[in-house]
C-alpha cells in the first residue's frame, strides 16, 4: 500500500487551516445584515457549498467527456468521485438554504426555480449511483455512468431556464436585480474566502476520493489473483 | 447515405410489424393510458373548477407514463430474443439503428396521442384539436423519445432493467414536461403567440440539443 503522498498531506492540514479561518471570520468578522439579522450568516456556507456541487458535477461531465475518447480507468472514478462529493454539497447547502429561508421567506422550502431545479439535480445524480449499482462488468458500468453524467449536465441548465421563465423570488448576489441585497466590504471578503475555502474543501476531498477508488480496484485486482 | 436510409427503414419497420402481429406494446400503453386518466379523475374528482385548469398536466402525465411502459417494452424485447445482438452484428450504421429505434417509439406514442386525445376530449366536453396544441404535442413527443429511446437501451442492460428506466428518464425530460404543460395550457386558454413563444423556443431547442447528443453517445451505450 502506498503512503499518502505528501502534497496531500500538506493539502489536508492547509484546508483544515483554511475552514477553521473561514467558519471564524463568518462568526466574528462579517458584520450583522441589518434586515436578516444572524441568520444571514448561513449564506456565506449556502453559496459555498451550493458552489461546490455545481462544479462536482461540471468535473463529473468532464470527466464523463475523458472517459468516452480515453477509455481510461482512472476518469471514471474521477467522475464517480466527484458525483459523490457533490451531492452531499448540494444537499448541504439545500438544508442551509432551508434554515435561511425558513425566517426569510416563512417557509422551509418553496417551488422556486433555483430550488427546484436544486432537487432535480439531486435526483439526476440519485439516479447515476442507481445506474451504477445495477451494472456488474465495470467497464460497462464506467462507460454508462460518463454517458448519464454528459447527458445530465446538459439537461440541466435547460431545467433552470425553464423554470425560470417563471418569476423568482431567490435573492440575486452576484448582479443584479430587484431582490439583490449589497455586502460591505467585510461581507465581501468572507464570501469571496468561504468560496476559496469550500474550493480547497473539495479538491481535498476529491483527491481522497480518487485515492480510494484507486485502492479499492487495486484490492479487486488481487482478490482475483488470489482466487486464480 | 442511401444505405443509412435504407437500414433506418428496415429496422421501423421490423418494430412495425412485430407490432401488428403481436400487439402487445400498444395494446397495453393505451390501456394504460386511459388508466392514468381514470385515476386524475378519481383524484380531482371533488374539484370540477381544478380538473380543468389541470388539462394539461394530466395529458402530458398520461402521455410520460405511457410512454416509459412501450419504451421499456421495445428495448425489451430485442433484448430479450437476442435481436440487439443482430441488429449490432449487422454492417449497418450504429446511429441507424437509433433512429430506427426512436421512429417506432416516436410512432408508437404517436398512436397513443391519437387514441387519448379524442377520448379526453369526449370525456370532459373539451376540444383538444387545436393546431396549437397538436404541434407541443409533436415537439414534446420528439425529445421524450430521442431521450427515451437512449436511456432505455441503457436500462435494459441493467440488472434493474424495467424499475430504472422511470428513475433515469424523469429528472432529464423535466424541461420537456415543463414547456410542454406550459406550452398547451397556453394554447388551450388562447394566450398570446408571444407568451407561448418562448415555451416552443424551449421544446425545440432541447429536441435539437438532445437528438444530438443522443446520436453521438448511441455508439457507448450498444458496445460490447
Amino acid at each position: 500500500m502506498q503512503p499518502k503522498p505528501r502534497t496531500l498531506q500538506i493539502l489536508d492540514l492547509v484546508t483544515v487551516l483554511f475552514f477553521l479561518a473561514a467558519v471564524g471570520m463568518v462568526f466574528f468578522y462579517a458584520p450583522l445584515e441589518a434586515v436578516m439579522g444572524q441568520v444571514q450568516r448561513v449564506f456565506y456556507f449556502h453559496v459555498a457549498t451550493a458552489w461546490v456541487g455545481m462544479l462536482g458535477f461540471l468535473v463529473a461531465a468532464i470527466a464523463g467527456v475523458a472517459y468516452l475518447v480515453k477509455q481510461d480507468r482512472k476518469w471514471d472514478i474521477v467522475g464517480l468521485s466527484a458525483v459523490e462529493i457533490s451531492l452531499v454539497f448540494f444537499f448541504i447547502a439545500i438544508v442551509s438554504g432551508s434554515i435561511w429561508a425558513k425566517p426569510s421567506w416563512g417557509t422551509w422550502w418553496t417551488w422556486e426555480p433555483r430550488l427546484t431545479t436544486a432537487a432535480i439535480v439531486e435526483l439526476v445524480y440519485a439516479a447515476y449511483l442507481l445506474l451504477r449499482q445495477g451494472l456488474e462488468d465495470p467497464e460497462r458500468r464506467a462507460r454508462f455512468g460518463a454517458v448519464y453524467a454528459i447527458l445530465g449536465f446538459i439537461s440541466v441548465p435547460l431545467t433552470f431556464i425553464s423554470i425560470r421563465l417563471f418569476r423568482t423570488i431567490h435573492p440575486v448576489v452576484v448582479g443584479s436585480g430587484a431582490a439583490a441585497f449589497d455586502m460591505s466590504p467585510a461581507m465581501l471578503q468572507t464570501f469571496l474566502f468561504s468560496l476559496w475555502t469550500f474550493s480547497l474543501v473539495f479538491a481535498d476531498l476529491l483527491w481522497h476520493r480518487i485515492r480510494l477508488g484507486r485502492l479499492a480496484e487495486r484490492v479487486e485486482a488481487l482478490k482475483l489473483k488470489i482466487n486464480d | 447515405m442511401r444505405a443509412f436510409w435504407r437500414a433506418l427503414w428496415a429496422i421501423v419497420w421490423k418494430d412495425l410489424a412485430a407490432e401488428v402481429r403481436s400487439r402487445e406494446l400498444l395494446s397495453s400503453m393505451l390501456v394504460f393510458a386511459l388508466l392514468v386518466i381514470l385515476v386524475f379523475d378519481f383524484a380531482l374528482v371533488l374539484d370540477v373548477k381544478a380538473r380543468h385548469s389541470v388539462t394539461a398536466g394530466v395529458l402530458w402525465v398520461t402521455f410520460a407514463f405511457a410512454g416509459t411502459l412501450g419504451l421499456n417494452r421495445s428495448m425489451a424485447q430485442e433484448k430479450d430474443r437476442g435481436c440487439m445482438d443482430g441488429l449490432l452484428l449487422a454492417p449497418v450504421d450504429r446511429s441507424a439503428i437509433y433512429f430506427g429505434k426512436a421512429i417506432g417509439n416516436l410512432f408508437f406514442m404517436f398512436i397513443v396521442e391519437a387514441v387519448v386525445l379524442p377520448v379526453y376530449s369526449l370525456l370532459y366536453n373539451t376540444n383538444l384539436f387545436k393546431p396549437g396544441l397538436l404541434l407541443v404535442v409533436l415537439l414534446g413527443s420528439v425529445g421524450y423519445v430521442a431521450v427515451g429511446t437512449l436511456l432505455s437501451a441503457m436500462a435494459v442492460q441493467t440488472r434493474t432493467r424495467d424499475v430504472l428506466l422511470p428513475i433515469l428518464l424523469f429528472p432529464l425530460v423535466i424541461p420537456v414536461l415543463i414547456a410542454a404543460v406550459n406550452a398547451s395550457t397556453a394554447f388551450l386558454q388562447g394566450w398570446e403567440l408571444a407568451e407561448i413563444s418562448p415555451w416552443i423556443n424551449l421544446l425545440l431547442g432541447y429536441d435539437v440539443i438532445f437528438i444530438a447528443g443522443a446520436f453521438m453517445v448511441f455508439d457507448y451505450i450498444v458496445e460490447e
